[in-house]
């Protein structure tokens, strides 16, 4: 492997993040960033499940036979994520309630199965473990980026800190009602990809066509 | 392992059932179909020994839940409180719905209500069923709270119906009147987040204090819906936008519970000041 495990963890976070550049996993970013402490235990929970079913796909792969290698992957997801779900109404009722269904949802989130497709199917258990956690922790730093902005100026708080008292509790600060609904987030992210590119250009897309200049005579 | 070479005896036919398995080209059906069972088998093991093994911790969870919504609807709850020691200060019973009389047959810290609802010989299939239930219970846990002189200050009563997805599991606190809502919380439900599931929005919840029952005739009046009806403002409780059927839900099963077939016969001994 040309990629050390150094790169494998950093380059999903900016060079290759897979929501910024690849745009996967938008659908559960937009519910689940109204409040940090969400955001974050959604992110773990998709890092977990990433690495863990990066492995076992893996560990399995030379074994999977390729007619029934999606459904071999969704199998082995799908187990991880009902386990993480029971564990979270065990250890954590409050957020999973919370969370509901986008819990479960993580087993069609594209990252997941992007990563067992693109990357566990070809490399050794260990590195699509470390590739899993790598494209989870991108995954959640965008999740904690925009639930930063989104709880901030939505409701005025920080993990459930008040930062800035809102005039419903007495305070001066007057919140952002679109911020605590999920198109909001269509635009943070939106604004986050414009400046993950406008830093790093090498991200810009080539454009699929060009208008063509043409002289007049 | 299959990665690894046999350098001992490549070409022995004395090979492991193991490793003649793993040896065999994935493509080839047997195989397929092979591994397609073993991983379910092995996916199913690890998915009901998490189930199970994190059962009884999930259980104390959700009780716990349900206490903290009876402290909450009754008005008592303050984030990081004790609420095992706040629940005590409620008086459980279980009430026999069709006489309204409290009965000692059961243990009413013991008494379960939906394995209630469900057994042949304490429930009853109904007829006339706007909620949705399928089939009630003749005995429900409600919840006294009197104040320090021992007078009769709040009844918190148990309410279920169906809305669009699920059935939703609440509880209504009623003023000493009998009358006079004091709160209406779910506690369980899977109605659609964003819409349905605005059932437990604050500000909606809101609109539930000080709503009354039944007007002056004694006709059950309270409503759920899109605009005030005859009955005037007091019994009007407005529909969620976006959420017709679940605020549809919430209205069948609060009128269901607060009629003759749930809880008035309770509720009238309570306005005649006998609890």
């Amino acid at each position: 492997m040309a990629q050390t495990y150094r790169d494998m963890l950093v380059d999903p976070m900016v060079d290759n993040n897979p929501i910024t550049l690849q745009v996967l996993g938008i659908c559960s970013a937009l519910a689940v960033t109204s409040s940090l402490k969400v955001a974050l235990v959604m992110a773990i929970a998709v890092t977990l499940v990433t690495a863990f079913s990066s492995m076992f796909i893996s560990a399995l792969r030379s074994q999977i036979p390729s007619s029934i290698r999606i459904i071999v992957q969704m199998i082995i997801i799908a187990s991880l994520v009902i386990v993480v779900d029971q564990a979270l109404k065990a250890y954590a009722y409050e957020i999973s309630k919370t969370l509901s269904v986008f819990v479960g949802l993580i087993i069609t989130n594209c990252i997941v199965m992007g990563r067992a497709e693109a990357f566990a199917m070809k490399n050794p258990p260990i590195d699509s473990f470390i590739d899993g956690i790598g494209n989870g922790l991108g995954y959640g730093l965008i999740l904690m980026m925009v639930g930063f902005i989104r709880e901030l100026f939505g409701s005025g708080s920080l993990f459930g800190i008040t930062i800035m008292p809102t005039v419903n509790n007495g305070g001066w600060y007057v919140p952002n009602g679109l911020l605590l609904l999920p198109p909001s987030a269509f635009f943070v992210i939106g604004l986050l990809i414009w400046g993950f590119r406008t830093w790093k250009p090498a991200q810009v897309e080539e454009r699929e066509y060009r208008i063509q200049t043409v002289e007049a005579h | 392992m299959s990665d690894q070479d046999n350098p001992e005896e490549p070409q022995d036919q004395s090979q492991g059932l193991i490793r003649r398995f793993l040896d065999t080209p994935p493509d080839n059906v047997g195989k397929t179909v092979t591994v397609a069972l073993g991983l379910c088998l092995v996916a199913s093991m690890v998915v009901s020994a998490a189930a199970v093994s994190l059962r009884p911790l999930q259980e104390r969870n959700a009780a716990l839940d349900k206490q903290v919504n009876i402290v909450e609807v009754a008005g008592l709850y303050e984030p990081g409180m004790d609420v095992a020691t706040a629940f005590e200060s409620f008086e459980p019973h279980v009430l026999e719905l069709a006489t309204g009389e409290f009965t000692d047959q059961f243990d009413a810290y013991e008494f379960d209500d939906r394995a209630a609802a469900s057994d042949v010989t304490l429930s009853a299939p109904l007829d006339d069923d706007p909620a949705g239930i399928g089939r009630q219970a003749d005995y429900v846990t409600v919840y006294v709270l009197r104040d320090d002189a021992g007078a009769l200050d709040k009844v918190i009563l148990p309410v279920y119906g169906y809305g669009l997805w699920s059935t939703l599991y609440g509880f209504i606190a009623l003023e000493e009147d009998g009358n006079t809502i004091y709160g209406l919380q779910f506690y369980e439900h899977a109605e659609t987040p964003g819409l349905g599931a605005e059932v437990d929005n604050p500000r909606w919840k809101a609109l539930w204090r000080g709503k009354k029952l039944r007007d002056d005739e004694g006709d059950l009046e309270i409503n759920v819906g899109k605009s005030v009806t005859a009955a005037g403002p007091e019994y009007h409780v407005d529909a969620l936008s976006g959420a017709t059927l679940t605020s549809r839900g919430v209205d069948n099963l609060v009128r269901f519970w607060m009629s003759e077939q749930g809880f008035e016969p309770f509720l009238e001994r309570v306005r005649e000041g006998e609890i």
